[in-house]
């Protein structure tokens, strides 16, 4: 721990800290561009210059500089100030300083720095360098004559998404930073770099020109696109969410987020259910609320009505549906549209028990049936981060293309009884072995496999649980505490032929099993369940309404309502309150707050945010691990879900980046 | 410099490269250079690799070589490394030539001392004899580029052709050089002044005259 003196305030820092953050812990600012806390030290753009003695007599680059027992560091003096003027001026040399056309504008480091830490005016008179163009994909708009080269996009994509495809070719100040041959940039958390990006060197293409920074709304809220729960921020213009951006949580996302959660936003304005829309003759026609709610009731389908739930759905429209359900005398509820029927007595045998952030401390993952770099590209760089710390991975499932070492030991689950001799000797040899369970081993019934394995190899010990399961859907958590589980799945629904099945946003169902019933869709993208629907009750997108989620680590988290929902949706637990009207039934609940109530006293756990208590695992049965996964769940990343499908941008990932397709570039 | 740029990746460029592969002497120099470094760190060798690669583009098409994108591709599979940082390591190096040269890659250094020692006039003898500047000649033998410096300022001034340096030019002496090289024969390298060999003063020592025949000890003159 050593002590040094920062602006004559004498302080201790963790030992390895460097200068830069001893004036941070001091409380100093200190201006950066290349310098960023998650990713290597480049020390290239000479911002962060300070005083420190003993040393040198020459300001010293804060950020590459060790913190050194007896350090005087000087943030304030005329030698720093000098320096840090002197460096702006510099950067300022080659940057077009187009701020008015410039979509970082109000939100640019540069500028922002400039301002606080440059001269007043410019003594450059000669002429300025010019770069031309470079395509980075559908989703990166490059203007490259602003880039400081600061390296940040270089260092992320090889470091956190573990892609190597930015580079910085030429040297001096013919620098240029691109991609391989200008290709697209191809991975899952391409954006970050739009984040990382201190200039407007490379912006957001879907939100070019949209908006300024001081327009917006900003919202806190949660990512839907999987089951990780990324924290994000939307921000929002009127009735409109223009953009989202990640926030900072270090358990869940650390601050990055995936394309998709990212870029679907524009989905939320196509394709919208805005009005009631009944089944005539075969045919949608549109209705008003109280046509809607009188041709429900006709129904009348007493107890025999069934709820099913879709991937994207908050908590407190899962129980405010299970509560008319309830109210009718019905349990039969499921989530897992796709037919899953793993078993659910006990949550932490489906869970994520390792948490995000603990699985970056496993030595030893076996990952079983799940690609996680499309069911959760977060996720998917905190196993590199692991295989960076020397973490070795073993895969079950057919090859995928990971961003880390891995062996992969074949697509047969019998595999699972009997594991190679260097998977099994490195998982018992491990001091944090991990295994993680995704959609296509749960889909092949691979759960008990793992929890034998578990058993076998000490997944469980006095500080670790190395036993996971990788979910997708960002309603599943949520859903299987409030019961959304039967023991076949969603077969045992159709079984028991329900008069009325209540499609809460259920897009991926088989509702052909459904044809007898009559499906009531509140939802809001007319998408595959809309389609199916015989009455369609338009509801809120997860931007549109408050709501609880619950990742696949079991965090509970709650997202705030950015914009409302168009025409005459409403939020989907104001329906459901409206329907037990309709259907005469009570649900003991008049408001929002009401229900959150109720929730929490049903299911304590969701009464509060943070990682809920699933107790010890289940004891595995006896039983021998067979069947072949021949295929992951996830067949197009960009395009999941109903806003995603509905989002022009995820269309257009999906055809250039996993189809090939060429767009030919709109002329400037 | 700040012209440099790697050449289109055309179809045509990937019919003539896309199988590129090492001749049997330079893949056994290859695994030599490679060898040199340990296990996991293969990729230190990709500067030799590339050198290698250029001089075997140049042989093949009889000029100093160069590295059409191909082969930087065949060379990152080598060394299993991302083909960027191999695009980024041959851009990076003026030495590393990104686009078709001729037979002579005359570089002539135009840095200050070189300047004052009159580097305008031997520019000026390759603009005479055809050359321009990051231009290849019409008969494919020379490739005129203007260097900074390479480091034989006490022989200013200098040109480096492929791998031979000349130094202390006049006009004539490099007209003299360009001319035996165009007639295939091999000039000698290094000075070009009469009676000077390397670097050493021309016409006898002017500092230090003690130490010619003996050890001096100079130290009591401070």
């Amino acid at each position: 721990m050593p002590k040094v003196t920062v602006d004559g305030v004498e302080l201790e820092v963790p030992a390895g800290a460097t200068v830069l953050q001893a004036c941070e812990l001091a409380g100093k600012e200190i201006p950066r561009f290349c310098y960023h806390e998650r990713l290597s030290i480049a020390g290239n753009c000479r911002m962060c210059l300070v005083e420190v003695k003993p040393g040198p007599p020459k300001p010293q680059a804060s950020c590459a500089l060790p913190a050194a027992e007896g350090q005087e560091i000087r943030t304030d003096s005329p030698m720093v100030k000098k320096a840090r003027e002197g460096v702006m001026e510099f950067l300022l040399i080659n940057h077009p300083l187009d701020c008015p056309i410039c979509d970082q504008g109000g939100e640019c480091d540069l500028q922002d720095q400039s301002v606080a830490y440059g001269r007043g005016a410019s003594r450059y008179h000669e002429h300025k360098r010019a770069v031309t163009e470079k395509y980075m994909g559908p989703l990166i708009k490059t203007v490259m004559t602003r880039c400081i080269h600061c390296t940040r996009c270089v260092r992320f994509s090889e470091e956190v998404a573990g892609v190597d495809e930015i580079g910085a070719l030429y040297r001096g100040e013919a620098t240029q930073i691109t991609t391989y041959l200008e290709h697209a940039a191809k991975h899952e958390m391409s954006a970050n770099v739009i984040d990382l990006c201190p200039v407007g060197a490379l912006t957001s293409r879907p939100y070019a020109f949209e908006a300024r920074p001081w327009e917006l709304k900003k919202t806190l809220s949660i990512d839907v696109s999987d089951a990780v729960g990324a924290n994000i921020r939307i921000d929002s213009r009127g009735r409109e969410a223009l953009r989202i951006l990640p926030r900072v949580n270090d358990d869940v996302n650390e601050e990055w987020l995936s394309d998709k959660g990212r870029f679907q936003v524009d989905g939320l304005t196509r394709r919208r259910l805005d009005r009631p829309w009944i089944r005539r003759d075969g045919k949608l026609v549109a209705a008003s609320w109280d046509e809607a709610f009188a041709a429900v009731a006709k129904v009348n389908p007493g107890k025999d009505i069934a709820v099913i739930a879709g991937d994207l759905v908050d908590c407190e429209t899962m129980f405010a549906a299970k509560a008319l359900a309830g109210a009718l005398g019905s349990t039969l509820l499921e989530g897992r549209q796709t037919g899953l029927s793993y078993d659910c007595s006990n949550l932490a045998a489906v869970n994520f028990n390792s948490t995000l952030s603990g699985i970056e401390t496993a030595d030893v993952v076996l990952i079983v049936g799940s690609q996680v770099r499309w069911e959760a590209p977060l996720v998917n760089s905190r196993l590199r981060k692991a295989a960076k710390a020397g973490a070795k991975f073993f895969v079950v499932g057919p090859e995928w293309e990971t961003t880390f070492p891995a062996t992969f030991l074949g697509n047969d689950l019998s595999v699972l009884d009997k594991l190679p001799k260097a998977a099994a000797d490195a998982l018992k040899g491990a001091e944090r072995p991990a295994l993680i369970l995704g959609g296509a081993g749960l889909g092949k019934g691979a759960l008990n496999g793992c929890l034998a394995l578990a058993e076998k190899y000490k997944l469980i010990r006095d500080d670790w649980n190395g036993f996971n399961v990788l979910h997708m859907a960002a309603s599943r958590m949520g859903g299987l505490m409030l019961g959304y589980a039967q023991p076949g799945g969603i077969a045992d629904l159709v079984a028991a032929k329900p008069k009325l099945v209540l499609a809460l946003g259920a897009d991926e169902v088989d509702f052909t099993k459904f044809a007898d019933s009559i499906v009531v869709y509140i939802g809001h993208h007319g998408d595959k369940g809309a389609h199916a629907a015989d009455i369609i009750l338009p509801a809120a997108a997860f931007s549109e309404k408050p709501g609880t989620y619950v990742n696949t680590e079991g965090r509970v988290q709650r997202a705030d309502k950015a914009v409302f929902a168009p025409g005459d949706a409403r939020e989907d637990w104001t329906i459901l309150r409206a329907l037990a009207d309709a259907l005469g039934v009570s649900v003991g609940f008049d408001s929002f707050d009401e229900l959150r109530g109720a929730m929490a006293t049903a299911v304590p756990a969701l009464g509060h945010e943070g990682l809920a208590d699933y107790g010890a695992l289940p004891k595995a049965a006896k039983a021998k691990s067979e069947g072949v996964i021949e295929a992951y769940p996830i067949k197009d990343f960009y395009l999941t879900n109903p806003i995603a499908r509905a989002s022009e941008t995820m269309q257009r990932c999906s055809a250039e980046l996993l189809h090939g397709e060429e767009f030919a570039e709109a002329a400037e | 410099m700040a012209d440099r740029h790697l050449e289109p990746d055309t179809p045509e460029l990937r019919a003539r490269w896309g199988n590129f592969a090492w001749t049997k002497e330079n893949a056994a120099k290859a695994k030599e250079i490679i060898a040199r470094y340990p296990d996991g760190r293969q990729r230190s060798a990709v500067m030799p690799l590339l050198d290698l690669a250029q001089r075997q583009v140049g042989a093949e098409t009889n000029t100093q070589g160069w590295l059409p994108i191909p082969v930087m591709e065949y060379i990152a599979a080598q060394l299993d490394m991302p083909v960027i940082r191999v695009v980024e390591v041959a851009s990076f190096y003026t030495m590393y030539n990104l686009v078709p040269v001729g037979r002579f890659h005359v570089q002539v250094c135009g840095t200050t001392p070189c300047m004052l020692r009159g580097s305008d006039d031997i520019l000026a003898a390759c603009k005479a004899r055809g050359m321009h500047k990051g231009h290849t000649t019409d008969d494919g033998l020379w490739t005129l580029t203007e260097v900074e410096c390479m480091g034989n300022c006490a022989s200013a001034p200098m040109v480096q052709i492929n791998d031979d340096n000349y130094e202390d030019l006049t006009p004539q002496r490099l007209d003299a050089v360009l001319d035996a090289l165009a007639a295939g024969k091999t000039p000698k390298a290094g000075t070009q002044e009469p009676g000077r060999h390397t670097v050493e003063p021309l016409g006898g020592p002017t500092t230090l005259t003690e130490m010619v025949s003996a050890n001096h000890d100079y130290r009591k003159e401070w």
